[in-house]
């Protein structure tokens, strides 16, 4: 192979059937980012709609056409918002967008590795993954109206067209698309497993390696223990749409007709979903944790607090996330006696949770932080990480999750847990390698604007929506009008639309400053950040194949910042230690 | 011509951030400095933004808290509901605690170490006294909310003793609910959606309703074979003898049904009383049992701190003990038009935000004199 087979490609070998890891990294990229726009967008839709229920919105008419006929949104067009808003932003942005990005740019660069194991399967992975995007956007598009059942589609509302029109095309599309999302998620998975375990440079032991590598490691083997479980869910429900089988429906009456199913459960459907369900929690904030870890650490000039805490509290964190499924299910009518497991294993989450927020908050410690946008977004993900997660305290105690169960209590919750903390990890990840993707700099003054914005109307949008919650209000109301009990929150739900508004309009601030960067942004420099780890010591040209000459070999861990002794504030990880020096 | 305005706007728009940052591009270019560089100058900046937005953010929290306690949901409502409240707040307490200590100290650190060229970091991979203090800490406040949770779970499910317990089934369907009272014998019948129909509106079996339906039957079926006699185009026959096999199909169902079903809870059935308003008395035992006819749904009776899913196919229930009439509570709160109700908390379609059933905790003595005034089943289905 000469100079690790970089060669001269033609423009779709080289950027539509690329099967190099860094182009593949930027296809899952900007179709995680397009895919993040629609769902934003539908938020703000949606929003809008609850703050000011019944008044005609030109702009419904505009974008929804004969869903919102005279500005009035039909609330099965509301509830279709919901379901595909939750569907885009848990699996195309924050697992491919996030997942697929990050490890495909990350892995062979950070374990020195020339591409991964296997380039036509992560082609593969990102082709499937494109495939399902447009059968879901195609979705958005039939008669009938998308899939409407809420993001975790359950039994019979999904299965029967005729409680709702959303269950007719769309969902079967839905159901289709996310077949071949969870295709593409398995070939990147195993790809990624196979090539952190055997293409590893040399040195680079496990226990060099950087924490960005073990998270995508552990979360790439959830994603392949758990995404199987979610197949065999959606094709029994499928059997059950089109085959006429009962594996989740029985004595139903519908519309004035008895169907003849008898003997299914869709108790069956949540355990499924569930097996996935929680995982896939973990499979998205995991990522983000890793690469939070990474760009704290060297913004820190300053080692990671407690590695192989952090390490164990990523395992513990992965195995508990299989144990916990069902404390979505207290009061779905299983016994009460699983209850209390669940609560049990669920509440065991917070302690290495809680290791993992003390060190980082130990990290910056006595550091010397550089202030890049990428660090202001990982300093943000350590504050919703915490906030989000300890309110999940809360709601994993069956006992307490029966008054505020699928209340904005929850919305407040996840959507600070996961959502924020995962986009912010995706934004810091962007921030923080773009020059590795583009070799050019984003705008430092837009993304610093583009943070304060976001997490200004970030909390502002989620943190009133624990209020509502403890005052009883059900998620996925499409007014709260026809309840007297919810009249005086309408002033919380202004505020929260008005700030949800003001954070989505922050975000063509970071879409002009990621597009514009790209052709216009300065040109970077090899190592801008001063970072330990070997992608930094790959050239800015980007090349097929990574390194051109040999690959380095790693001497240390990757957290050598600040040394005492050494001449500067970092020793890259392909420094040999000096006489002496002890490796840390 | 607004779209247009619209798209024009933002393109401009567009353009004058562009502008901007070329004029900040080119400014720093005349001055030899990088754009990217993080200067000391933007560390302090950002520094200070990050203490700003720390103190203001907890402040925020105090003001909302404030502002908003009182529209939270009042006192609880049930007995069980005290306690949840208990171990809410003691739960709430604590995060709170927490969430006070660590926002303060992440920000402030933020602000603390902010980077200047002429300082260095401080070398420290890993402390692990302070790892193992910080592991065990939340693990024993965790074991003592776990204990405690798992206690009061057990409580509320507990169902041992329900003889006392007023039996009322709540029925969903899209997009409302039914309640079935036992009746005297305080024994609910048996109910099949297949015995659905006219009045029967939640399918009870029971004798009276079986001849009812079976007498609807044979009426149709005998008015289809004078059809039969009379058609002769060959399509609508087949048509007619279609609808004649369905008809023959559902009686053998109907017979297996009420054959399947134990004689006593046939006669049980009788007594049962339906209606469209949720009446409990006060400081008694409920039993509430769900089923749901065509997908799931959730009851949530947000004052008592109940809930629970009513699943098509299964049976669920929660059982509970109203300690607030409607109009005890109605002074509690300061407002004349309070009302108990009962929501659906699980998306089941359109008009989902709108399916309620009123509920009212009323005197023992007020509810009785209330449902002695309602038509059992026997009488209201005949």
């Amino acid at each position: 192979m000469s100079e690790h087979g970089h060669h001269e490609e033609n423009f779709f070998s080289k950027y539509v059937f690329s099967t190099d890891h860094k182009m593949i990294a930027k296809q899952f990229l900007i179709t995680g980012i397009t895919m993040g726009v629609i769902g934003m967008i539908m938020s703000v839709l949606f929003r809008i709609q609850i703050a000011y229920p019944g008044q005609p919105m030109p702009i419904f008419e505009f974008l929804l056409g004969d869903w919102a006929k005279g500005g009035i949104m039909d609330p099965n067009m509301y509830l279709a918002l919901v379901t595909i808003h939750g569907t885009l932003m848990v699996f195309f942005v924050l697992t491919a967008g996030l997942s697929g990005t990050f490890s495909n740019l990350l892995i062979p660069l950070q374990i020195g590795a020339v591409d991964m194991a296997s380039g036509f399967l992560n082609a593969l992975s990102y082709w499937f993954f494109f495939i399902s995007s447009v059968i879901m956007l195609i979705s958005l598009g039939v008669e009938t109206g998308p899939a409407s059942a809420g993001w975790t589609i359950y039994p019979p509302l999904s299965a029967l067209p005729q409680a709702i029109p959303g269950s007719g095309l769309g969902m079967t599309l839905w159901l289709v698309s996310m077949t071949l999302f969870i295709v593409s998620s398995l070939l990147g998975g195993l790809n990624y497993v196979v090539t952190i375990l055997n293409l590893r440079t040399a040195g680079l032991s496990m226990t060099r390696l950087p924490l960005t590598m073990w998270a995508f490691f552990v979360t790439a083997i959830l994603g392949i223990l758990s995404f199987p479980v979610l197949v065999s869910a959606v094709l029994l429900l499928l059997f059950d749409r089109s085959f006429g089988t009962s594996f989740y429906l029985s004595d139903i009456m519908i519309q004035g007709e008895v169907l003849s199913n008898v003997g299914g459960s869709p108790v069956l459907y949540e355990h499924l979903f569930w097996f996935l369900g929680h995982p896939e929690v973990y499979i998205v904030i995991l990522p983000a944790l890793g690469i939070t870890s990474e760009i704290i650490s060297t913004n820190s000039r300053k080692p990671i607090f407690g590695y192989r805490a952090m390490v164990g509290s990523i395992l513990g964190i992965a195995f508990l996330s299989f144990i916990v499924w069902a404390h979505h299910m207290f009061i779905s009518g299983m016994s009460p006696f699983l209850g209390s497991v669940f609560t049990f294993t669920t509440l065991l989450i917070a302690i290495p949770s809680a290791v993992k927020a003390f060190n980082y908050i130990t990290t910056l410690w006595k550091g010397n932080l550089q202030f890049t946008p990428a660090m202001l977004f990982s300093i943000g993900l350590v504050s919703t990480f915490i906030t989000g997660g300890l309110t999940g305290i809360v709601l994993g105690d069956s006992a307490l999750d029966i008054n505020v169960h699928d209340t904005y209590f929850v919305v407040g919750h996840f959507h600070i847990v996961m959502g924020l903390s995962a986009i912010f990890g995706m934004f810091a990840g962007v921030y923080h390698w773009f020059p590795k993707m583009y070799g050019r700099m984003m705008n430092k003054k837009l993304g610093y604007t583009h943070f304060w914005i976001t997490i200004v109307g970030a909390y502002g949008t989620f943190f009133p929506m624990h209020y509502l919650g403890l005052a009883g209000l059900p998620r996925r109301y499409y007014s709260n009008s026809a309840f007297p009990m919810f009249d005086n929150l309408q002033d919380i739900n202004e505020i929260v639309t008005v700030c949800a508004i003001i954070g989505a309009a922050a975000q063509f601030l970071f879409l002009f400053n990621f597009f514009y960067s790209i052709f216009r942004g300065e040109v970077a420099v090899q190592n801008p950040w001063k970072s330990n780890t070997l992608e930094w010591t790959t050239p800015v040209a980007r090349i097929h194949g990574n390194w051109p000459g040999e690959i380095p070999s790693v001497y240390r861990w990757p957290y050598d910042y600040s040394k005492p002794g050494a001449d500067e504030d970092f020793i890259p990880q392909n420094v040999p230690l000096k006489d002496g020096e002890e490796e840390h | 011509m607004t779209e247009l305005l619209i798209i024009v706007a933002i393109v401009v728009a567009v353009i004058a951030i562009a502008q901007v940052v070329r004029i900040f591009e080119l400014t720093n270019k005349i001055k030899g400095i990088k754009e990217s560089d993080i200067t000391d100058k933007d560390n302090d900046t950002q520094g200070k933004l990050l203490l700003t937005f720390g103190v203001l953010f907890m402040a925020s929290f105090f003001v909302m808290t404030a502002k908003w306690n009182h529209l939270l949901l009042p006192i609880s409502a049930s007995e069980h509901g005290v306690e949840i409240d208990l171990l809410m707040n003691i739960s709430m307490g604590l995060i709170i605690v927490v969430f006070l200590i660590t926002q303060p100290i992440l920000f402030f650190l933020s602000y603390k170490y902010r980077g200047r060229k002429d300082r260095t970091a401080t070398f420290i991979s890993h402390n692990d006294k302070a790892e193992i203090i910080w592991t065990i800490v939340p693990a024993v406040v965790l074991t003592v909310l776990i204990v405690y949770g798992l206690q009061t779970w057990s409580k509320i499910m507990d169902r041992s003793d329900l003889d006392d317990a007023v039996v009322v089934e709540l029925y969903a369907k899209q997009f409302d609910w039914t309640a079935r009272y036992a009746g005297a014998d305080n024994n609910l019948g048996a109910a099949n959606v297949r015995f659905i129909g006219g009045l029967n509106s939640v399918g009870v079996i029971s004798e009276s309703a079986y001849a009812k339906q079976i007498s609807g039957l044979d009426n149709n079926i005998a008015k289809a074979h004078v059809q039969m006699s009379e058609e002769l185009n060959a399509n609508k026959r087949v048509k007619i003898e279609a609808r004649l096999a369905k008809m023959e199909a559902k009686k053998s169902t109907l017979t297996a049904l009420v054959s399947m079903t134990a004689k006593d809870l046939l006669a049980a059935a009788e007594d049962d009383v339906i209606v469209k308003e949720l009446h409990l008395p006060v400081n008694k035992t409920v039993h509430l049992k769900f089923r749901s006819q065509d997908i799931i749904h959730s009851a949530y009776l947000p004052h008592f701190r109940v809930q629970m899913n009513c699943v098509p196919g299964m049976n669920t229930d929660f059982v509970f003990k109203p300690t607030i009439t409607t109009e005890e509570m109605r002074i509690e709160t300061s407002n004349e038009e309070f009302e108990y109700v009962l929501l659906c908390n699980k998306i089941c379609g359109a008009a989902h935000y709108n399916m309620q059933l009123k509920v009212i905790v009323e005197s023992e003595e007020d509810y009785n004199k209330w449902i002695a005034e309602q038509t059992n089943f026997a009488a209201s289905n005949n």
